[in-house]
């Protein structure tokens, strides 16, 4: 922080500066979190049972830019692998990992609960169950050429936080956000227990649907990124432009209602973004635990609390977290994958723990 | 212009009624404190003028209801400095305060040079210039209480609503910031509606009264006229001095010695 302090400008003479003290993307950090980004999605397109090296995955990458293209000499059979397998599932990691991380972040600011994560209000309960059941009942089923399995994995999600919502508005009227945190729990309860009931009941598909749970990058080419993206941009974009109510939201409902801000409708639309976004990106790739909650921690701890900060950096290293992750996921016992969930606890529990040990407890 | 008329209030938390019939005006550039033993509806009043609260009859800010306003338009005509604002640890002063500026921005708004210009001249006004980027969590209850209205007077509304606004603060912080609000008002005309406990206080900085008991407002006018003995021992059970200040101010000074029972028959 000493070394930050030095390269950032004095507060006097910045053209925008006439107040000390306001929050601002400290753009070293920013930087950081990019190279980093870049560093990682580059090693997760490096690492895999083919070597490949590094001047073909250049080749490749350019081969499509017209002024590049007659200057590639890579093998097809290379290109291929780096194309349909390799670089989508960097991507794919990496728009993950900063959905997740955003949507946490988003959710913590939202419920003012530094423990409110995407699937706080059953989000991962209800695409476990609507997963579970098509993998159980309908199993290679597609819809319009979308595989079914992610599809109810998304109603499942969406579908337990509207049931959440639905049920805290009764029970308290959303005066209170614990009414809804409460409905929440009773849902993914419920959720769970029906989820364990079949899995349990339907032997032959329970490992398919563990694996599936504990998430996973798998994808065929493209699909699955295409299939994400719209709603992972629509959902970082909605909750990156409530940086300023969500920060405005830490006064208290009743405050930010005396400054002419409704908190349950920036809360509605919020949670409404981030669930979407999450609901799309768990229907592709599981569950994947703990990054909504370790990553805007981190950088909580790291650079300060205003969602000015972060949530563009949650999801700068979210997505760097989860590529990471991924490259480890999937080399540590090559040629087996572990299941990525378990890459970010294990990983992400110490981590948080050195962080959390090597900052200010009060920071908390 | 910016009148505070209150006609037929009634405010109700689920079915206890704790406010009824009250009707009350307050002109544009008065400060009228709301006076009256614990739980007889102060803060609910307060509450009520911003919005925070459900309550029937009606609430006029100038010509235009309450009711009618939107969110936004009403932070822009009522501020509220709460008795026990909420400040995020973290925060810096400058951010808190620039919360103000919220009712002046859009939904997706950013706050402008204009906007940090009126926090700056905020901030140097209320001697907080210095403590910009200083943390909330790691003010003293005065500059606390100083942030709190500073962020208030950001809202540039005309009505500023303030709920007990020396309750944690010894009696030099106490006047400095009564004296803060006072100066404020006389110089831009503020309407000020405060909810006061310190009967002294009050009949020192308050044009007007109001004493409420029981959600019922049973007196209302100078502080000559509503602070006398009888009155504070009949509503508050308390036996109490009276003195005269200032002309129309009036110091209340609690006499240790007889319990209130013994007090009220004595009464003519």
């Amino acid at each position: 922080m000493q070394i930050l302090a030095r390269f950032s400008r004095p507060v006097g003479d910045a053209p925008e500066a006439l107040l000390q003290g306001l929050p601002r993307l400290p753009w070293l950090w920013a930087g950081a979190g990019a190279v980093a980004l870049l560093g990682a999605m580059v090693l997760g397109v490096l690492v895999g049972p083919v070597h490949i090296g590094l001047g073909t995955v250049v080749q490749v990458l350019v081969a499509p830019i017209p002024l590049f293209g007659g200057m590639s000499s890579a093998d097809p059979g290379q290109a291929s692998i780096l194309w349909s397998l390799r670089i989508p599932r960097v991507v794919l990691g990496a728009v993950v990992g900063a959905m997740l991380a955003t949507a946490g972040a988003a959710y913590q600011g939202a419920f003012r609960n530094p423990l409110a994560d995407p699937y706080l209000l059953g989000a991962a309960a209800g695409a476990n169950l609507g997963a579970t059941l098509a993998i159980a009942f309908a199993p290679g089923t597609s819809v319009i050429g979308v595989n079914v399995v992610p599809l109810a994995g998304f109603i499942g999600a969406a579908a337990a936080v509207a049931g959440a919502y639905a049920l805290g508005r009764t029970v308290t009227g959303l005066r209170n956000t614990t009414g809804l945190i409460l409905a929440g729990v009773a849902i993914a309860a419920f959720f769970n227990a029906i989820q364990t009931y079949i899995q349990q009941s339907q032997t032959n598909s329970i490992r398919q649907v563990y694996s599936w749970i504990l998430g996973r990058l798998v994808t065929a080419g493209w699909d699955g990124v295409l299939l994400v993206l719209p709603y992972v941009v629509v959902s970082v974009a909605v909750i990156l432009l409530h940086r300023r109510l969500l920060d405005a939201l830490s006064v208290g409902d009743e405050e930010v209602t005396s400054l002419g801000i409704s908190a349950r409708r920036v809360r509605l639309i919020v949670v409404i973004a981030a669930t979407l976004g999450t609901a799309a990106v768990v229907a592709i790739a599981g569950t994947i635990a703990f990054v909504g909650i370790i990553v805007p921690h981190t950088v909580r701890l790291l650079v300060g609390r205003s969602y000015r900060v972060v949530i563009p950096l949650s999801l700068l290293f979210g997505a760097t977290f989860l590529v990471l992750a991924d490259t480890v996921a999937r080399t540590l016992a090559a040629p087996a994958e572990l299941p990525i969930g378990v890459i970010t606890a294990l990983v992400g529990a110490p981590f948080f723990i050195v962080v959390m040990r090597s900052t200010r407890a009060a920071a908390l | 212009m910016n009148d505070v008329v209150l006609r037929g209030v009634e405010i109700a938390y689920e079915s206890e009624v704790v406010v009824s019939g009250l009707d009350l005006s307050v002109s544009s550039g008065e400060w009228l404190a709301l006076i009256g033993p614990n739980g007889a509806g102060k803060t609910s009043i307060l509450r009520a003028i911003a919005r925070l609260v459900a309550y029937s009859g009606e609430i006029r800010i100038g010509t235009q209801a309450v009711a009618d306003m939107s969110g936004r338009e009403l932070a822009r005509r009522v501020a509220m400095v709460m008795q026990e604002p909420h400040m995020p640890e973290g925060m810096s002063v400058s951010q808190y305060v620039l919360l103000g500026r919220s009712p002046h921005l859009a939904y997706f708004g950013k706050e402008g040079r204009g906007d940090q210009r009126v926090v700056a001249d905020i901030l140097e006004r209320l001697a907080l210039g210095r403590l910009a980027a200083r943390r909330l969590d790691h003010l003293s209850g005065g500059e606390r209480q100083r942030a709190a209205i500073a962020r208030a007077l950001a809202q540039q509304a005309p009505v500023l609503l303030v709920d007990e606004p020396t309750s944690s603060l010894d009696v030099g912080r106490q006047q400095e910031v009564l004296e803060l609000i006072d100066g404020l008002r006389a110089e831009q005309g503020l309407t000020v509606i405060a909810a006061m406990h310190d009967l002294t206080l009050a009949g020192q900085y308050a044009h007007r009264l109001a004493l409420l008991v029981a959600g019922k407002l049973v007196a209302v006018g100078s502080p000559a006229e509503v602070l006398t003995e009888p009155a504070i021992a009949d509503h508050y059970g308390a036996q109490v001095r009276v003195l005269q200040l200032n002309g129309a101010g009036r110091a209340v000074i609690p006499i240790r010695g007889h319990a209130a029972a013994a007090v009220e028959n004595q009464l003519p």
